[in-house]
């Protein structure tokens, strides 16, 4: 197949059109999602291509926004929502919380709810406050939710794909300080399913836990740890929930020694339940305790001082090296 | 005999006192604003005009993260504080940087969620004038907590709170007008209908009559009002402000305006909007249609016109002198304020960076 370079925001915006092409029942619809294509421009043309039933702006209300896509989920439609940034899905919490995650068990599967929660998160784009955060830990603590997060392009178009064809109620959270980069992809070529975790680099020292933003950087901490001698597995989550235990722990069981990195808040998050798992799955395995890099316990910062509180490669080396790796 | 929805319902076309033209219009209801009030309303609106240009041209030169305008908009801005005595309070939002400078507050100060080197710059409690909220409409209920509690401590304070037509749409803009009513709090609640939001017009937002006529469901009295007016803009907000402090509870008012620029510098407004669409508004200039007024009543002398123009000219310069250079940022900043008392983890997590700074330089 062929293959072309392009940008995470325009393997979206292709799964987006491609979905739309395979299902006439799957919808498009949130804030600024129409002419102009969202903030961030993900999808750029779908109006034009499918005309305003199949993508359209709403009012401004994202609780509004889910609950209604919860209807039309229900009346055998697969609704796609963008919510415009991670903060700004907050009116909306309630109905995700009570509704989009509860529906099936609260009707022992009589009602389904096939529908994407489409969700710009993270920092490292400069955005004032409430522009950045990394919400990704609220959602996978709610029972019902599935979350997912791509890191690479050929990901973004995948596991698009397969959220809007999942049947449950998918939060597909997206690295926007991603989405400009450009990869070389096959988009046809078809990516492990939702629930998958993937080994993005083997090596056997130690092994890197790291999922959407965190990725790129825990893999350049790797390319520079093997410079230095050391020889880093690096797995990508790609899905949250459901939590591939196998793949992780198989590489940390290989390894012996793991770091989890994160650009969330460590404290009662993703990051921290990765540890909880590795440490009561692996133990025995386990050369040293479970490390961390992750964001501070803080509100994200202004753009001024962001840069102190996401995950660098620095930070990562360091945790690596304290991984005991002689016994002291 | 008036009936209830009488009273509660917005006048059929926005109140005007100055026409497009510069000529007055004589108002059932509302009068014109004495010559003091313009004049000093003429001032502060060349003022936030300059304002407005000089922040989003050092958004070009990248002394600004991002600058939302209110180029347009500058009388709804100023007449939102103008209205106000010392002790009300004022709940903006990012597009209202105007108001807040006009209300007494540090330009550079106001300016530092939007520069990036801190989310809020002033101390709310010096002007009284919270701060500036993002999440939409999310600052209407607490406008209504202040309102309310100032009731219940028997002060005569008004909440002046603002909101974009956007904005009405979310369930917070409901839940805080209810509120209000059922508590007859003291809010001014002043929608800004600039005809957008971000790509989205105002016919997309609402199929209400008007955004005013959202006041009935509640119970709270509505009014429309012409955004580019700043006559109408003080004599309307004005009667809002005093009926609400008289305990008359909530009012509701609607001004019709237009958002001339792009959304901020980072939208493209040609993506979903024409140019023809645009270029009446720009002949329906506020400070335009003020000062043709003014001139035609011959109270615009020399005086007036070099003191709004020293004006403007100090801001500016506040702007430049302000935000050229970099800002100090400490990064010990960021484990302060968090809690009252310090927690150990965030004791630890501080030490952690400052080791890590140390060792970076060293
Ligand atoms: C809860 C919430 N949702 C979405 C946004 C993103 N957003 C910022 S401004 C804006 C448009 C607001 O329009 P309006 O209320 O009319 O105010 P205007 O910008 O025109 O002054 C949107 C959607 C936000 N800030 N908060
Ligand atoms: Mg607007």
């Amino acid at each position: 197949m062929t293959h072309t370079k392009i940008s995470m925001a325009q393997a979206l915006n292709q799964a987006l059109r491609d979905a739309m092409h395979a299902d006439d029942t799957v919808v498009m619809f949130g804030e600024d999602v129409g002419a102009l294509g969202g903030v961030f421009r993900i999808t750029d043309g779908l109006t034009a291509e499918f005309g305003e039933n199949r993508c359209f702006d709403t009012p401004l209300a994202e609780a509004g926004i889910v609950g209604m896509a919860v209807g039309m989920a229900m009346n055998g439609m697969r609704p796609v929502v963008e919510m415009q940034f991670d903060a700004f899905g907050y009116p909306a919490f309630e109905q995700v919380v009570s509704h989009v995650a509860k529906m099936r068990n609260r009707t022992r599967g009589r009602v389904q709810l096939p529908m994407v929660i489409r969700i710009p998160y993270g920092g490292g784009i400069g955005g004032v406050e409430h522009h950045s955060d990394s919400s990704e830990s609220y959602f996978a603590h709610t029972p019902g939710l599935t979350v997912v997060t791509p890191a690479t392009v050929a990901d973004a178009y995948g596991l698009l794909r397969k959220a809007i064809e999942f049947p449950d109620p998918v939060v597909f959270m997206e690295p926007k300080k991603l989405y400009w980069a450009k990869e070389e992809v096959d988009l046809a070529e078809d990516q492990p399913g939702i629930g998958k975790a993937v080994v993005r680099r083997e090596g056997a020292d130690a092994t890197l836990i790291a999922y959407g933003p965190a990725l790129p950087v825990a893999l350049e901490a790797a390319e520079v740890a093997a410079a230095e001698g050391r020889q880093l597995t690096v797995v990508d989550l790609r899905s949250v929930v459901p939590f591939d235990d196998e793949t992780v722990c198989a590489a940390v069981r290989r390894t012996g020694r793991a770091v989890v990195v994160a650009e969330a808040s460590g404290f009662a998050s993703v990051s921290s339940e990765i540890v909880a798992r590795v440490t009561e799955k692996c133990f025995h395995s386990l050369a040293a305790p479970v490390r961390r890099v992750t964001a501070f316990d803080i509100p994200f910062p202004p753009p001024k001082l962001e840069k102190y509180q996401l995950p660098s490669v620095d930070r990562i080396l360091d945790a690596v090296d304290d991984l005991q790796w002689e016994d002291s | 005999m008036t009936t209830v929805e009488e009273q509660l319902l917005p006048s059929a076309e926005p109140v005007c006192l100055i026409g497009q033209n510069g000529l007055p219009h004589e108002h059932p209801s509302y009068e014109l604003p004495t010559k003091e009030a313009l004049l000093d309303g003429y001032t502060e609106l060349i003022r936030g005009r300059r304002f407005n240009d000089q922040a989003s041209a050092l958004v070009r030169q990248g002394r600004l993260a991002v600058y939302p305008s209110s180029h347009g908009q500058e009388a709804c801005q100023v007449a939102a504080t103008m209205v106000l005595k010392e002790g009300d309070w004022l709940f903006p939002t990012y597009r209202d940087s105007v108001s807040i400078v006009s209300r007494g507050v540090d330009p550079i100060e106001t300016l530092t969620l939007l520069r990036g080197d801190w989310h809020s710059g002033y101390d709310p409690y010096a002007h009284k004038v919270a701060p500036q909220s993002t999440p939409l409409a999310t600052q209407l209920p607490h406008a209504v907590g202040v309102a309310h509690a100032a009731r219940l401590k028997g002060e005569d304070t008004v909440v002046m709170a603002l909101v974009g037509d956007g904005g009405t749409s979310e369930g917070d803009f409901h839940e805080a007008l209810n509120f209000a009513a059922v508590f007859h709090a003291p809010v001014v609640f002043f929608v800004q209908n600039n005809e957008y939001a971000i790509s989205v017009p105002l016919a997309k937002q609402s199929a209400a009559p008007s955004l005013a006529h959202k006041g009935i469901g509640y119970g709270v009295p509505g009014e429309r009002v012409d955004g580019n007016d700043l006559a109408g803009l003080l004599a309307v907000l004005q009667n809002a402000v005093d009926k609400a402090r008289n305990g008359e509870g909530p009012q509701l008012v609607e001004a019709h305006t237009y958002r001339v620029q792009a959304h901020t510098n980072a939208d493209d407004a040609t993506r979903y909007r024409q140019d023809d669409e645009v270029t009446p508004w720009l002949d329906r200039d506020p400070i335009q249609r003020l000062t043709t007024y003014l001139e035609q009543q011959d109270w615009l002398d020399d005086q007036t016109r070099e003191r709004a123009e020293a004006k403007a000219v100090e801001v500016a310069g506040q702007l430049r002198d302000g935000l050229m250079p970099e800002p100090e940022v400490d990064p010990a900043d960021l484990f302060k304020h968090l809690y009252a008392e310090e927690t150990q983890q965030l004791r630890e997590q501080a030490a952690f960076l400052r080791d890590e700074l140390a060792r970076e330089e060293a």
